[in-house]
């Protein structure tokens, strides 16, 4: 692996859902080890630019992908590149807790399986250090092969973070992560996002301003498709330099 | 009238409605069964019929029904599953794809005489397999293709999109996928999907009549090599089914004993869909949840 400072950039970015241009442009680098918040109002375009990055956007019919998306030294929107060992490396987590309609073991494994893993004991640890890693183990140690859809919704997106991490990717994309769960559920995923950012490199969406400032270390605040301001996330959220982003953030609009 | 008196009326109508539906059917079913099962033992369904004289059984046909319904569901599962994959995962939406579900829509409306006089002319002429157990099989895949393709399909899609993602997202390929995620989940409806169609096998007449032919040679039960004409399991010997039979005898029959024989018929012929179904429901229920963990 290329140690280098940056997990991720992206380089004139352009998205389009057949006629309409939904990104423009978009150039961001990812800082190794980070948290990196996309902000800004519903159809901004954040969570299309962020499904892109793993090449989501792939799967929508009449979705364009144009510039390029530099990781690990390649430029993976490319037709040629390895599109699955490329979402092995980058995991996501969606804004619906979504775990599959298996045993809590079995969401877990699943994804190794897959990928090469067949020992039953390579598989046991691989559960157990996910869900550690997802702080959700002494919650579920007991119940590992019963429904993961008794879980409660803050439970279900933790196991889905602890399903993606079973990969051990090397970037997150977390897609609005805690806008359908309850405070106590948000704030143990906060938690748990600046546990994991000492191992992994973290690009999050988020509608909730306050959950920016607190978990992210640069923040990029979006507008019509464009990136209006990427910058420190303390000097977004008390000395932004532009002024649209000052009226996001203050309420003023959004 | 106040919203209220209305909101009650509907609920009434309502009540009125499931009830008669209920009444019918219990009344056709006790009527079936009444009178059916004073002739049915275990002579009756195991011995073969009579020509002339009373007291026969139909126990080959018992038999051919069950026989045909393994092989027509052993042709028509794989198609099914495979159309239906292809229509709700692969299927671009084009006019193509528009074309073959107008087909299947209308294939499923073919009158089963219809699909009668086409498997002769395909299966037992062209083919040249005659009245037997495989062209009444491939008839009946022709009739029930439709039902198990846009089953498969409906399940299939209506699995939650976010399962599919998840999946993706994972770095799994579009088949494990399907495999592993989508198939499991869309299991119930495509099992009852399935029962529908066994239905079906079990009920039709129309399509069988010129296709597994009307007659059942003296079948050996202590034989069982498929390619003794006189075995059982010979899938190129002619073979009437019960639902056949009934429609036979009444239409045809000889014997002095045609009412008690088709009554006997048609609650044996009852009796064993209901067994299938809710073995077959059973079935499915433990599979759904080995599969799912629920």
């Amino acid at each position: 692996m290329v140690n280098n400072e940056y997990a991720l950039k992206t380089n004139d970015l352009n998205v389009f859902y057949g006629e309409k241009h939904a990104v423009k442009q978009l150039s961001i680098d990812f800082p190794r080890h980070t948290v990196t918040a996309l902000i800004g109002p519903s159809g901004c375009g954040k969570s299309t630019y962020l499904r892109s990055l793993n090449r989501m956007n792939d799967l929508i019919e009449g979705a364009k992908v144009t510039g390029e998306i530099w990781f690990d030294g390649e430029n993976v929107n490319h037709s040629a590149a390895h599109v699955r060992l490329l979402r092995k490396r980058i995991g996501m987590v969606f804004q619906k807790p979504n775990p599959f309609y298996k045993s809590i073991y079995e969401n877990i494994a699943y994804g190794p399986r897959f990928h090469g893993v067949t020992s039953r004991k390579e598989l046991d640890e691989i559960v157990e250090s996910s869900l550690r890693k997802a702080a959700l183990w002494d919650e579920v140690k007991d119940r590992l092969h019963h429904s993961a859809l008794a879980l409660s919704g803050g439970q279900q997106q933790r196991l889905c973070i602890a399903r993606t991490l079973s990969l051990n990717p090397e970037i997150l994309l977390l897609d609005e992560p805690a806008s359908a769960l309850d405070p106590i559920s948000t704030s143990k995923i906060e938690e748990l996002i600046q546990q994991l950012k000492v191992n992994y490199t973290i690009i999050i969406v988020t509608h909730n301003m306050q959950q920016a400032a607190r978990i992210s270390d640069q923040t990029a605040f979006f507008l019509m498709g464009e990136l209006i301001e990427l910058n420190d996330t303390n000097q977004i959220f008390t000395k932004p330099t532009r002024k649209e982003t000052e009226d996001y953030i203050t309420g003023r609009f959004g | 009238m106040n919203t209220k008196a209305k909101d009650r009326l509907a609920t009434g109508v309502f009540y009125a409605m499931a009830i008669i539906i209920v009444v019918v059917l219990f009344g056709l079913l006790s009527y079936i069964l009444f009178h059916g099962l004073q002739r049915i033992d275990l002579q009756f369904i195991t011995s073969p019929p009579e020509f002339m004289k009373a007291g026969g059984g139909v126990g080959p046909q018992l038999f051919n029904s069950l026989y045909l319904l393994v092989l027509t569901m052993l042709i028509t599962l794989p198609l099914g599953l495979g159309g239906g994959i292809y229509l709700a995962e692969y299927a671009p939406k084009n006019k193509v794809t528009d074309i073959i579900r107008l087909s299947i829509e209308v294939l499923s409306s073919l009158p089963s005489i219809v699909v009668g006089l086409f498997g002769l002319m395909l299966f037992v002429n062209t083919m040249g397999w005659g009245y037997s157990i495989l062209s009444g099989a491939f008839a009946l895949t022709v009739f029930n293709l439709p039902l198990m393709v846009r089953v498969v399909e409906e399940s299939l899609s209506s699995v939650p999109r976010e399962q599919k993602e998840a999946s993706f997202a994972l770095g799994i390929t579009h088949w494990a996928t399907i495999r592993k995620v989508l198939l499991p989940v869309a299991l119930p409806g495509i099992l009852t999907g399935a029962i529908l169609a066994a239905g079906r096998i079990f009920g039709e007449a129309a399509a069988l009549l010129f296709t597994a032919g009307m007659s059942s040679p003296n079948l050996n039960f202590a034989n069982w090599n498929p390619l003794d004409p006189a075995s059982p399991l010979n899938p190129f010997r002619p073979a009437e089914t019960l639902a056949v039979h009934i429609w036979k005898i009444n239409s045809e029959g000889l014997i002095p004993d045609v009412r008690e024989v088709a009554d006997g018929a048609s609650a044996l012929l009852v009796i064993t869909v209901l067994i299938f179904n809710i073995a077959a429901r059973w079935f499915g229920k433990w599979l759904y949840r080995r599969l799912t963990a629920s």
